[in-house]
């Protein structure tokens, strides 16, 4: 795995805190006197690049597209599943794409086109890329991190956001 | 839709967080884990000092590291009144996972009671009490003393047989050597309730009686055997699903054969090859599917036996190694008796055993070769593992007694790559007053409830509504019998407590039961309850118990239990004291005087009443010491403290002194006797489907708080019945489908879940799931010592509905990890 020394700012760490811990206590009887209102109003989450992955026309379906998002450190699939799925991209609703490091302990996933699985080597753990990375079984207390994907008028597929955290990260974007 | 948390960062722990030594509560392995907490208004950063890793975290962790945790192992809790964040995360330098986290307990933080994010809201809070129609919140005092009056008046007129009691007896989650004691001392020593039953049985006795009875505890390995053994046997088991990080970080080395350097360092003397394994079950499980990918398919033989025939498979076995000269002469001659005897009462002919159990005469010659063929003129080392499979199947005490006797014949207990185990369910703890007078065989606690017996019910965590066999029939009479009650206690206001006794009273002598619920979650047989008790759990107070190798630890109190919670040791002795009181009231001082010696103040002082004093080797052991013993604890039983460390046992046996009469293990008749529970036979022949059973690697041990988990809920909102898809296509059915099983015993539901392996006829269904019983279709039949046969059921099928709404987001694939 490639290491990159990102520097990361404290706003991240910060943004965290206030953004989920306080709306997540908002949720309760608990009353916080808000803070005074020069504080900065917080991000609820992290902010995403925008990262073009490929164009519609490189992929065929089930062969999958090795790719890299948020970074170059998080390794990902790019997939055109051939049939539309909940939450998948581009003019056939069938383009989907993972984190490939295993949400258990970060063993890279291998597609098996048979059944349009990822599966790891490490523990056994399937996930299931015609169902949003749903564990099919395994050790992942996650299902599989999926990539939000945007596909613009030319062809271009864009990620542009992450739903659950990746593995070996406590923030999924690292730098700033 | 497919559940994600949408969490993109968490805290990270400070350098000077808190770190409480924790075993997972869920099941038998015992994980070592570590519980982070610090303020919830603080947090460490990213460089590597200032953070409790000591970790570059700007950086991308690789596979493996220590450095990370997933969302579900955070948590924001209360310490001492006082919001925290809490990572309760796999410790690397446990020897039981070095690391590893299965999706049972690298859940543990997001399963625990948190006010500021909602998880386990269920958990009570407080004493709950029957009144105006439901029950609502009362003082401890209220409720104890309404459990009291009632429990003093129904032993007053009935004797302690009117007093029935389920009660757990074993470690971690809802157990633990401090809350064993406490209950057991309740009923054991200031009482002798003799209608009394276990978690998952109806009556009070061990699921492994013919091994103790032959001499040979049941936990007598570590789990480093499977390491170094030449051959692992599995009977009945699915370790990848109920042993996981057992398997994954001791068996799976050796089948892949990265534990030979131990091998050969350890036991230089003979030749060494990677790991084989024998696998009896008559389903093929991902623990055969794993077992294949990593030590090849020749190295693995799944002997998928005809259900419940385990037995004829292993006479034979015994008979051929026999006659091969297989077998550990001098260690029978040395250690044990009755080795004759036993051989001619179970002689088996390979080809008998073949018909009986559906294998060829080859399979079994090859099962006995790689159990028992000397390696190079040296003794080959055979670990023999069983659960379920042998301890709810049919003939439990033959069929393990049989599995016992080919481990003894050749040598393998107490010996380094041997052992003869049942694999567990939850962790042990247990250490109570003697239990000889509940007898033996035990009442069958189910039939007298059924039957009208008793007058109070106490019930410590346990949920017989979802866990029992006969269950449906069960919760019909239970439900009657509750109602009688609840009705009698609205005829009288609540405040007038003399009004209500006698109510209650009452309605006893008229059949009715008074229920008193103990536990940390609304149950579904708690719905019959008239008083609920909140209970503490594991991390909400100290408690000790003992993995699968007998490996004590203890973990630590990180954080408050919800509301009024307390432990059960302490709840014991609140229902003591109370009953004194009213046994006193009663001008019974005799009998009061009984309950004398309950001044616990915490779980500690019922630590070192019970295990300190009463456990074999316990005055070794203290909290202190545990403490400093971290999560590798020391292997049970101590026998000694040396050099500030608990001097511990790594194998039982290894000096060839047995259990039995002048130290030996004693061989035992076994001969087969067909389907041994009454009515089994004529259900296999009257109904179409094998109903075969168990445990879903997601829900293992952890189903009572995975009811409110959303990553889990999603995935198995309904219990799955694993079918044969030609037998799905001639029912009409597909995937997800809602299905009737149904037999003479009752009837239950499931969701149609395709499974090619699965044989034709042969389903296997999720256990003890809140959203389907499995348990309503299962005979009452019993062993001869009263254990339950859960796994030989037949029923037939029929469909209910369409697929429901909550399976259209669920995958129906199949579970095998598969490369291509």
């Amino acid at each position: 795995m490639s290491k990159r020394c990102d520097k990361l700012v404290d706003t991240g760490r910060r943004q965290f805190l206030r953004g989920t811990g306080i709306a997540a206590a908002a949720g309760i009887a608990t009353v916080v006197t808000p803070a005074p209102g020069k504080a900065a109003v917080p991000l609820a989450r992290v902010t995403y690049p925008s990262q073009k992955l490929a164009n519609v026309k490189d992929l065929k379906t089930d062969e999958p597209l090795d790719i890299n998002y948020p970074d170059k450190d998080s390794p990902g699939v790019l997939l055109k599943l051939g049939k539309a799925v909940e939450n998948g991209a581009g003019p056939d609703r069938d383009i989907v794409a993972f984190s490939t490091l295993c949400p258990h302990k970060g063993f890279p996933l291998n597609y098996v086109a048979a059944d349009k699985s990822l599966n790891c080597p490490g523990h056994y753990s399937r996930f299931d890329c015609e169902k949003g990375g749903m564990e099919i079984w395994g050790q992942a207390t996650q299902n599989l991190p999926q990539f939000a994907l945007r596909v613009d008028s030319k062809g271009d597929i864009y990620a542009e956001a992450v739903d659950e955290l990746i593995y070996g990260r406590l923030s999924n974007v690292l730098s700033a | 839709m497919t559940y994600k948390r949408n969490i993109d960062r968490l805290p990270i722990p400070p350098k000077d967080a808190k770190v409480h030594n924790v075993t997972c509560h869920f099941c038998i392995v015992g994980c070592g884990y570590h519980a982070y907490t610090w303020d919830v208004n603080r947090q460490g950063g990213m460089a590597a000092d200032q953070n409790a890793f000591g970790a570059d975290l700007s950086q991308q962790q690789a596979a493996e590291t220590v450095n990370w945790f997933s969302p579900s192992m955070h948590n924001i809790v209360k310490q001492n009144g006082q919001d925290v964040h809490i990572v309760i995360k796999p410790d690397h330098d446990c020897v039981v996972n070095s690391g590893l986290g299965s999706v049972r307990g690298a859940r543990m933080a997001e399963e625990s009671f948190s006010e500021v994010t909602g998880t386990q809201a269920q958990r009570l809070t407080d004493p709950l009490v029957w009144r105006y129609g439901g029950l609502y919140p009362t003082s401890w005092q209220d409720a104890l003393d309404l459990v009291a009056a009632v429990t003093q008046r129904v032993v007053a007129e009935q004797g302690e047989d009117g007093l029935i009691v389920s009660a757990f007896d074993h470690g971690g989650a809802g157990g633990g050597y401090e809350n064993t004691w406490g209950t057991g001392k309740l009923y054991f020593e200031s009482m002798k309730v003799k209608n009394i039953r276990i978690h998952n049985r109806p009556a009070y006795n061990s699921e492994v009686h013919s091994t103790r009875d032959m001499g040979v505890g049941e936990l007598n390995y570590c789990y480093e055997d499977t390491e170094l053994a030449d051959t692992i046997v599995i009977a009945g088991g699915n370790p990848l699903e109920t042993q996981t990080n057992s398997f994954l970080n001791h068996w799976i080395p050796n089948l892949r054969g990265t534990s030979l350097d131990k091998k050969k360092k350890q036991l230089p003397d003979e030749p060494h090859a990677a790991g084989r394994i024998v696998i009896v079950d008559p389903r093929r499980t991902v623990t055969v599917n794993a077992c294949e990918m990593e030590a090849g398919k020749d190295n693995v033989l799944h002997l998928a036996i005809n259900s419940g025939t385990d037995l004829a498979l292993f006479n034979a076995l015994m008979t051929y190694v026999a006659d091969k000269g297989w077998i550990d002469k001098e260690f029978i001659a040395a250690s044990t008796s009755g080795y004759d005897d036993m051989l001619a009462a179970n002689r088996t002919s390979l080809e008998d055993s073949a018909k009986i159990t559906g294998l060829t005469v080859q399979q079994i010659q090859t099962a006995a070769s790689w159990i028992a063929e000397p390696k190079e003129g040296k003794r080959r080392r055979t670990m023999f593992g069983y659960e379920k499979g042998l301890i709810w199947g049919n003939d439990n005490y033959r069929t393990i007694g049989a599995f016992v006797n080919l481990a003894l014949a050749t040598g393998n207990v107490g010996r380094p790559g041997g052992g003869c185990v049942r694999m567990g369910g939850h962790q042990e703890g247990y250490v109570r007053p003697s239990d000889a007078h509940v007898g033996r065989p035990a009442a069958y606690v189910d039939q007298l409830l059924i039957a009208g017996k008793g007058g109070v019910h106490h019930i410590w965590g346990c949920d017989h509504y979802k866990t029992t066999l006969n269950a449906l029939e069960f919760k019909r009479v239970y439900k009657k019998r509750t109602d009688m009650v609840k009705d009698a206690m609205s005829t009288v206001a609540y405040g007038d407590r003399a009004a209500q006794v006698e109510a209650i009273m009452g309605a006893i002598k008229q059949g009715g039961l008074f229920v008193v619920d103990i536990d940390i979650v609304p149950t579904k047989i708690g719905q019959a309850a008239h008083v609920v008790l909140p209970a503490a759990t594991s991390g909400e107070m100290n408690l000790t118990s003992m993995n699968g190798e007998r490996r004590m630890r203890l973990t630590e109190r990180y954080m408050d239990p919800p509301g009024q919670a307390k432990p059960d040791c302490l709840i014991a002795a609140g229902i003591a004291q109370a009953l004194e009181k009213a046994w006193r009231a009663a001008g019974k001082n005799d009998v009061a005087d009984k309950f004398k010696g309950y001044d616990w103040k915490t779980e500690e002082d019922a630590f070192m009443d019970g295990y300190h004093q009463h456990a074999g080797g316990g005055e070794n052991v203290t909290y202190e010491r545990l403490r400093a013993m971290g999560t590798n604890g020391f292997q049970e039983p101590a026998v000694g403290f040396k050099d500030g460390k608990i001097v511990g046992t790594q194998r039982l046996y290894a000096d060839g002194k047995f259990g039995g009469k002048d130290g030996k293990a004693i061989f035992m008749a076994t001969a087969w006797r067909g389907l041994q529970a009454e009515g089994k036979q004529q259900e296999k022949d009257k109904f179409a489907f094998l109903i075969n059973n168990g445990r879903a690697n997601q829900v293992w041990q952890s189903a009572y708080l995975d009811q409110q988990n959303d990553f889990v809920m999603e995935r198995w909102p309904l219990p799955f019945i694993e079918m044969n898809p030609d037998d799905m296509a001639e029912l009409k059915l597909n995937q997800g489908d809602l299905v009737e099983v149904f037999n003479d015993n009752g009837s239950t539901q499931a969701m149609a879940y395709p499974t090619p392996t699965a044989k034709r006829k042969e389903t296997f269904m999720l256990f003890a799931f809140p959203t389907g019983v499995q348990g309503n279709v299962v005979s009452k039949g019993v062993n001869e010592l009263i254990i339950p046969n859960y796994k030989q059921t037949w029923g037939n099928i029929r469909k209910i509905a369409d697929a429901p709404e909550v399976t259209k987001s669920l995958t129906f694939k199949s579970l095998e990890y598969r490369t291509s």
